[in-house]
C-alpha cells in the first residue's frame, strides 16, 4: 500500500476516533440534594473526562422509578446511567438487565466501600451498581426538652422508653408533640418504619414457605404500639405525613423525637433550614425484643443498563461519581456536612468529616449494623430490612401501608387492618406463584 | 340587515345618560357587582398567590406559620435557574403545546363546521364516539404505547409528543368548536351566502371572525391541557424533548424541604401561560359589530 | 377509547357510506361544493386509528399473562386477569369512590361555573383582570396544585386554612385524615372550576342581547331572566362541560398520588389509582390492561346516563 494512501486513511481514522469519543450519556437520577450537587459538578467531570458530555434527567423518586423500570424492562435504551436503590438492584440483576461491574480500576478502591452497602448492591457475588449514598435510620431528639424534663438518653433506647418520654414531653396546646413518625401510605414511606418496628418486635413479613405473617402476634403488637404511640403523642394529620412533612415539623421545633432516615441529619444540622440545629441530639433507632432489623438500610446507586450503547463512558462516569476524589470535591465545594454519606470507610475516617458532622459515628454504626440478609428474629426467605426484595413488594407494601394508615386514623381497628392486609397479600402471593 | 346593531359588552345595557334618574342606583349595582366579582376572583386566585409568594421565602419561612411578613429572597429563583435548563424545557413546552393545538385546530375546524352546519343523522353518534375515545385511562395503556414508540423511534422526540397530544385533545377541540359554531346565529351566514360567498370564503371571512371567542377559548384550553399534561410528557421523554412538566417534577418531593423551590419553579412554569391567557381572554369578548363585518 | 359500542362504530361506518353529497339540508337549502365527508374524514379517521391501536393492544394484553418484571412468564391467560380484578374486595369501593368524586366535582364546577359566568358577564371595573384571576387555577400543574393545597392550605399545623380557623376561634380541621375524600374533591373542583367558567363565559357571548333587553322592558327581574333566558341558552355549553369534565374526572390520578396515596385505607382510591397499585406498581401489564378495559366500561356506562340526560340538548 502506497504511503500516500495510508496517510489519508490514517488521518481519517484519527479524526474518526476523536469524533467518536465525543459521546453524550444520559444520566437519570433522583432529585435529592446530593444528586443535585452531582449535577452541579458536571463541569468538573466534563473537564477531567474530555469527550464525554452529560445529559441529565432529574425526577422525583416515584416518577423516576416508574420511568426507569418501564424503560429497562422494555429495552427502551433511553438511559445510560440509572440511579436505582438496593430494592431494584438484585431484582434487575437477576433478570440480566444490568451490566455487572467487575474489573473496577485499582484506584477506585472498591474495598473501601462499606460492606453491608456493597452486599446490598451485589448479585451472585458481583457488584451491579456503585453506591452513591447510603442511609439507615436513627432517632433524633431535642436535647433541650430532654434536659428540661430531666431525661438522659441511654446508649440504646427501647420503644417502651420512647413511649414514656413522649408522654412526658407531649403538649398539644403548644404544638409540641411527643413524637413524630411517618404515617403516609407507601412501601417506602410508612411501611419502611413500620417494617423495622415489626422486625424489632420479633416479626417478619413471610415465613420460610413464603406464607405472609401479617396477622401474627408480633405484627399485632408492633402495629398497635405504633398506632397508639402516634395517636396519643403524635401530631395531627399524622396519616398523611411522610419524611418531608416530618422533617418540616421537626425543623420548626414541633417534635420532641423523630425516628427516621439518617440522611435527615445533615439537614437538621443546617441552621439555614432548621430552627433546632443547636438543640439536636442523636441516638440509635429504638429496639423492642431484638435489635435485629430495628434500623433500615437503603442506598441510592448508579447502574448501567444492559441496553445502553455507551457503557464505557457510563462506567467512567459512575466510577468518578462514587470515588473518594468526588467525595473530597464535594467536601471542598459544598462543605463536609453535605458530602454523600454512608458509602466509604474513608469518609468516616476523614478528620474533616468527623469534625463537621458529629452524627457521623451514629450513622456509620447504623449502616454497618444493618444486615439485609439477617434482619428478623426468626429466619425469613427474603433480603431487605425495611422491604422484601421481591418484585411484588411495591404493590404489597403500599396496600398494607394503606391499611395501616386506616388503623391510624381510626377508620378500622388494628386487627381488621392487619387481617385485610393478610388477605390481600395472600392473594398477591398466590397470583405470583409463591404459594403453590 | 341594514340597521347596525351595537352589542354592548356589559350586561347593563343602555348608556347611563338615558337613565340619569337611575344613575345612582346603577352605579351602586356596578359597585356591588365589582365587589362580589373581585372577592370571588381573589378567593379563587388565593392559593396561587400564596404559591407565588412562597417562591420568595426561604425554605424555613415556607414551612413556618403563614405570614405575609417575611424577608424576601431570590435564592430560590437562583437555585432553580442554576439547576435545570429552564429555556430548554420551556421551549419544548411551547413547541409541543402550541404545535399540537394548531394541528388539532386545523383538523377540527373543518370537522366541527360540517357537523354544526351540515348535520347528518350520524353526527350525534360520531360526536359521542369521538369523546369516548378519551375514556381509556393512560395508566392502563402506558406499556403498549411505550413499546410502539420505541419501535417507531419516537421516544424522547417533540414530534412524538405533538402527535400524542393532538390525538389526545382532538375530541375535546372538535366538541367545543362544534358547540360554539352551533351557537352562531344562522342569519349571518345566510346573509353571507346570499351575497354569493362560497363555502371556503364563508368559513374564513365570516365564520372565523364571528366565532373568534369560541376558537380562542378552545385554543387556550387545548394549550393548557397540553402544557400541564404530566403523564405522557414524563414517560415518553428523557432529556431532549422533556417539557416543563419534567422541570417541575425535578423540584417536587425530593428528600428535604422543597416547597419554596417548587413554588418558584411553578411560578416560572405558569408565567408564559398566564401571559397567553391574558392575551387570549381579550379575544373572547365579542365586541364586533355586525355592520363592521361587511 | 370506546369499548366498542355498536352505535358509534356503526354510525362511523355509516358516515363513510353516505354517498349523496348534495342532499337537502333541513332548512331546505342545498350544500354547495364541499363534501361533508372530506371535512370530517381527517378528524374521524385519525381518531379511529388512535382509538383502535391502543385499544386493540390493551384488550390483547388483558388476555395475556404479561409482567414486565417476569419476562419468562407469558402465555394466554384468558379471563384470568379479569377474574382476579373482579374478586378484588377493593374494586367496588374504588368504583364507588370514582363515582362520588366525579359527581361532586361536576356539581360544584357546573353550578359554580354558571353563577360565576353570569357574574363575570356583567360589567364592572377591572373585569378582564378578575376574569384571568378566576381562570388561573387551571394553569397550574395538577401535582403542584395538590401539593400547594396539601402543605400550604390544608396543613393542620401551618396551613392557611387552619390559621384562618384559629383566628376565628374554630378548631383546625385535619383535612386529609378525617375528610380525605372531601379534600380531594375540593382540590379537583378548584382546578376545574375555571374550565367550566371559561366555556360558559364564552357561550354567554353569543347570548342575544336583544332578547334580554326585550325581557327587561317587559319587566322581568334578573332572576327570571336567568332562569328563562340565560340558562336555556347555556344548556348546550353545560352539557359539553359535563361531558368533557367527566372524561377527565374519571381518571383523576395525580392529585391522589401526591396527597393521600389512596388512603387512609381505601378512602380516596378510585379506579385509576386501584389499577396503579394493583397492576402498575407490579408492572403487571396484563392486569393493568384488564383494569383499563374495566375503566372504559365504567366510563361508557356513566356516559350513557349523562347522554340520556343531556341528549336533547345536542340537537337544537
Amino acid at each position: 500500500m502506497k504511503l500516500s494512501r495510508v496517510l489519508p486513511i490514517a488521518g481519517l481514522a484519527a479524526v474518526g476516533a476523536t469524533v467518536a469519543n465525543a459521546e453524550t450519556i444520559t444520566v437519570a437520577t433522583v432529585n435529592n440534594n446530593d444528586m443535585v450537587v452531582m449535577q452541579s459538578l458536571t463541569d468538573a467531570f466534563e473537564q477531567s473526562h474530555p469527550g464525554i458530555k452529560l445529559d441529565w434527567v432529574v425526577l422525583e423518586e416515584n416518577v423516576l422509578r416508574q420511568r426507569l423500570t418501564t424503560d429497562i424492562a422494555t429495552g427502551g435504551g433511553q438511559f445510560d446511567v440509572m440511579t436505582i436503590g438496593t430494592y431494584e438492584v438484585p431484582i434487575w440483576a437477576e433478570r440480566n438487565w444490568l451490566t455487572p461491574l467487575d474489573n473496577l480500576p485499582e484506584d477506585y478502591q472498591v474495598d473501601d466501600l462499606l460492606q453491608s452497602v456493597r452486599d446490598g448492591l451485589s448479585y451472585d457475588g458481583t457488584l451491579q451498581a456503585l453506591p452513591f449514598y447510603a442511609e439507615s435510620s436513627m432517632m433524633y431528639y431535642r436535647k433541650d426538652l430532654f434536659d428540661e424534663a430531666g431525661i438522659t438518653m441511654p446508649d440504646q433506647p427501647t420503644w417502651q422508653q420512647v413511649r414514656e418520654w413522649a408522654g412526658k414531653l407531649h403538649d398539644a396546646e403548644q404544638e409540641q408533640y411527643g413524637i413524630c413518625l411517618r404515617g403516609k401510605p407507601g412501601w417506602g414511606e410508612n411501611m419502611a418504619l413500620v417494617s423495622t418496628m415489626v422486625n424489632s418486635f420479633g416479626g417478619r413479613w413471610f415465613d420460610m414457605d413464603w406464607q405472609p405473617q401479617i396477622d401474627s402476634p408480633a405484627w399485632q403488637e408492633a402495629v398497635s404500639f405504633y398506632v397508639d404511640l402516634l395517636n396519643d403523642f403524635g401530631p395531627p394529620g399524622a396519616s398523611s405525613n411522610g419524611f418531608n412533612e416530618n422533617l418540616a415539623l421537626f425543623s420548626r421545633g414541633n417534635c420532641a423525637m423523630w425516628v427516621d432516615a439518617t440522611s435527615a441529619a445533615g439537614k437538621l444540622f443546617d441552621a439555614d433550614q432548621s430552627k433546632v440545629a443547636d438543640k439536636l441530639g442523636f441516638a440509635p433507632a429504638p429496639v423492642a425484643k431484638t435489635p435485629k432489623g430495628s434500623h433500615w438500610l437503603w442506598s441510592w446507586a448508579l447502574a448501567i443498563p444492559a441496553s445502553s450503547d455507551s457503557k464505557d463512558a457510563a462506567r467512567q462516569f459512575i466510577t468518578w461519581a462514587t470515588s473518594k476524589d468526588y467525595i473530597a470535591l464535594v467536601g471542598d465545594r459544598e462543605g463536609w456536612t453535605s458530602v454523600p454519606p454512608g458509602t466509604r470507610t474513608s469518609t468516616y475516617e476523614n478528620p474533616n468529616y468527623q469534625q463537621s458532622a458529629p452524627f457521623a459515628g451514629f450513622v456509620l454504626d447504623a449502616i454497618q449494623g444493618a444486615d439485609p440478609t439477617d434482619s428478623t428474629l426468626e429466619p425469613s426467605p427474603y433480603t431487605g430490612v425495611q422491604f422484601v426484595g421481591i418484585p411484588e413488594f411495591q404493590s404489597i407494601g403500599t396496600q398494607v401501608g394503606q391499611m395501616v394508615a386506616a388503623a391510624l386514623t381510626g377508620e378500622t381497628t388494628v386487627e381488621q387492618a392487619l387481617q385485610a392486609s393478610q388477605r390481600a397479600t395472600e392473594r398477591t402471593m398466590e397470583r405470583a406463584g409463591y404459594l403453590d | 340587515m341594514t340597521t347596525a346593531r351595537t352589542h354592548s359588552v356589559s350586561g347593563a345595557s343602555a348608556s347611563p345618560v338615558k337613565r340619569s334618574p337611575l344613575a345612582s342606583t346603577l352605579l351602586n349595582r356596578r359597585l356591588w357587582l365589582g365587589v362580589l366579582g373581585w372577592t370571588l376572583a381573589l378567593m379563587i386566585f388565593f392559593p396561587i398567590f400564596w404559591m407565588v409568594l412562597t417562591g420568595f421565602k426561604t425554605e424555613a419561612d415556607a414551612i413556618a406559620d403563614p405570614s405575609l411578613i417575611f424577608s424576601p429572597t431570590l435564592e430560590n429563583y437562583a437555585e432553580v435557574q442554576s439547576r435545570a435548563g429552564y429555556a430548554k424545557f420551556a421551549f419544548n413546552s411551547v413547541v409541543v403545546a402550541f404545535g399540537s393545538t394548531l394541528l388539532a385546530l386545523l383538523i377540527a375546524i373543518p370537522a366541527a363546521y360540517s357537523m354544526a352546519f351540515l348535520p347528518t343523522k350520524r353526527t350525534k353518534g360520531t360526536l359521542l364516539w369521538m369523546l369516548s375515545t378519551k375514556m381509556l385511562p393512560p395508566v392502563g395503556v402506558l406499556v403498549p404505547i411505550y413499546l410502539l414508540f420505541r419501535d417507531v423511534g419516537l421516544l424522547d422526540t417533540r414530534t412524538g409528543l405533538v402527535i400524542v397530544y393532538t390525538l389526545m385533545n382532538l375530541p375535546i377541540v372538535v366538541w367545543m368548536l362544534y358547540t360554539f359554531f352551533k351557537d352562531m346565529p344562522k342569519d349571518i351566514l345566510e346573509a353571507g351566502r346570499m351575497d354569493g360567498a362560497g363555502t371556503l370564503q364563508e368559513v374564513i371571512y365570516l365564520l372565523l371572525p364571528l366565532t373568534l371567542p369560541g376558537i380562542a377559548s378552545t385554543g387556550l384550553l387545548a394549550v393548557i391541557l397540553s402544557w400541564n399534561e404530566a403523564f405522557w410528557s414524563l414517560n415518553l421523554t428523557s432529556s431532549q424533548a422533556a417539557p416543563l412538566t419534567a422541570y417541575i417534577a425535578s423540584f417536587s418531593s425530593p428528600e428535604g424541604l422543597f416547597w419554596a423551590k417548587l413554588s418558584a419553579a411553578s411560578t416560572m412554569a405558569i408565567a408564559p401561560i398566564i401571559v397567553f391567557g391574558w392575551l387570549t381572554q381579550k379575544q373572547m369578548v365579542r365586541g364586533l359589530t355586525f355592520g363592521a363585518v361587511k | 377509547m370506546s369499548a366498542g359500542r355498536v352505535t358509534p362504530v356503526g354510525s362511523f361506518l355509516a358516515t363513510f357510506m353516505v354517498t349523496d353529497m348534495n342532499k337537502t339540508r333541513t332548512s331546505g337549502r342545498t350544500i354547495g361544493g364541499l363534501r361533508t365527508l372530506s371535512l370530517q374524514a381527517p378528524a374521524v379517521s385519525l381518531l379511529f386509528l388512535w382509538m383502535i391501536v391502543p385499544l386493540a393492544m390493551t384488550v390483547w394484553f388483558s388476555l395475556q399473562r404479561y409482567n414486565l418484571l417476569m419476562p419468562g412468564m407469558t402465555g394466554f391467560a384468558g379471563l384470568e386477569n379479569y377474574e382476579y380484578l373482579f374478586t378484588d374486595p377493593a374494586l367496588w369501593s374504588a368504583m364507588g369512590t370514582t363515582l362520588l368524586m366525579v359527581g361532586w366535582v361536576l356539581v360544584i364546577t357546573v353550578v359554580g361555573g354558571t353563577l360565576l359566568a353570569v357574574l363575570f358577564q356583567q360589567d364592572f371595573m377591572g373585569r378582564g383582570i378578575a376574569r384571568v384571576l378566576a381562570i388561573s387555577p387551571f394553569f397550574v400543574m395538577p401535582t403542584v396544585s395538590a401539593l400547594v393545597w396539601k402543605n400550604m392550605m390544608m396543613h393542620p399545623a401551618n396551613g392557611v386554612l387552619s390559621w384562618v380557623a384559629e383566628s376565628l376561634g374554630l378548631p383546625a380541621v385535619d383535612w386529609f385524615s378525617s375528610l380525605p375524600l372531601t379534600s380531594i374533591i375540593i382540590i379537583v373542583a378548584w382546578q376545574w372550576l375555571p374550565f367550566a367558567l371559561l366555556i360558559l363565559l364564552t357561550a354567554m357571548q353569543s347570548l342575544d342581547e336583544d332578547q334580554v333587553e326585550a325581557a327587561r322592558m317587559d319587566g322581568a327581574g334578573p332572576i327570571a331572566i336567568f332562569f328563562f333566558i340565560t340558562l336555556p341558552h347555556l344548556k348546550r355549553a353545560i352539557s359539553v362541560v359535563i361531558m368533557i369534565e367527566m372524561i377527565f374526572l374519571l381518571t383523576i390520578f395525580a392529585e391522589i398520588f401526591v396527597t393521600t396515596s389512596g388512603g387512609p385505607g381505601l378512602a380516596t382510591t378510585n379506579l385509576a389509582y386501584l389499577i396503579y397499585i394493583r397492576a402498575l406498581l407490579d408492572f403487571d401489564v396484563g392486569m393493568a390492561s384488564a383494569g383499563g378495559v374495566v375503566a372504559i366500561i365504567l366510563a361508557n356506562i356513566v356516559a350513557i346516563f349523562l347522554v340520556r340526560m343531556v341528549a336533547k340538548n345536542l340537537e337544537n
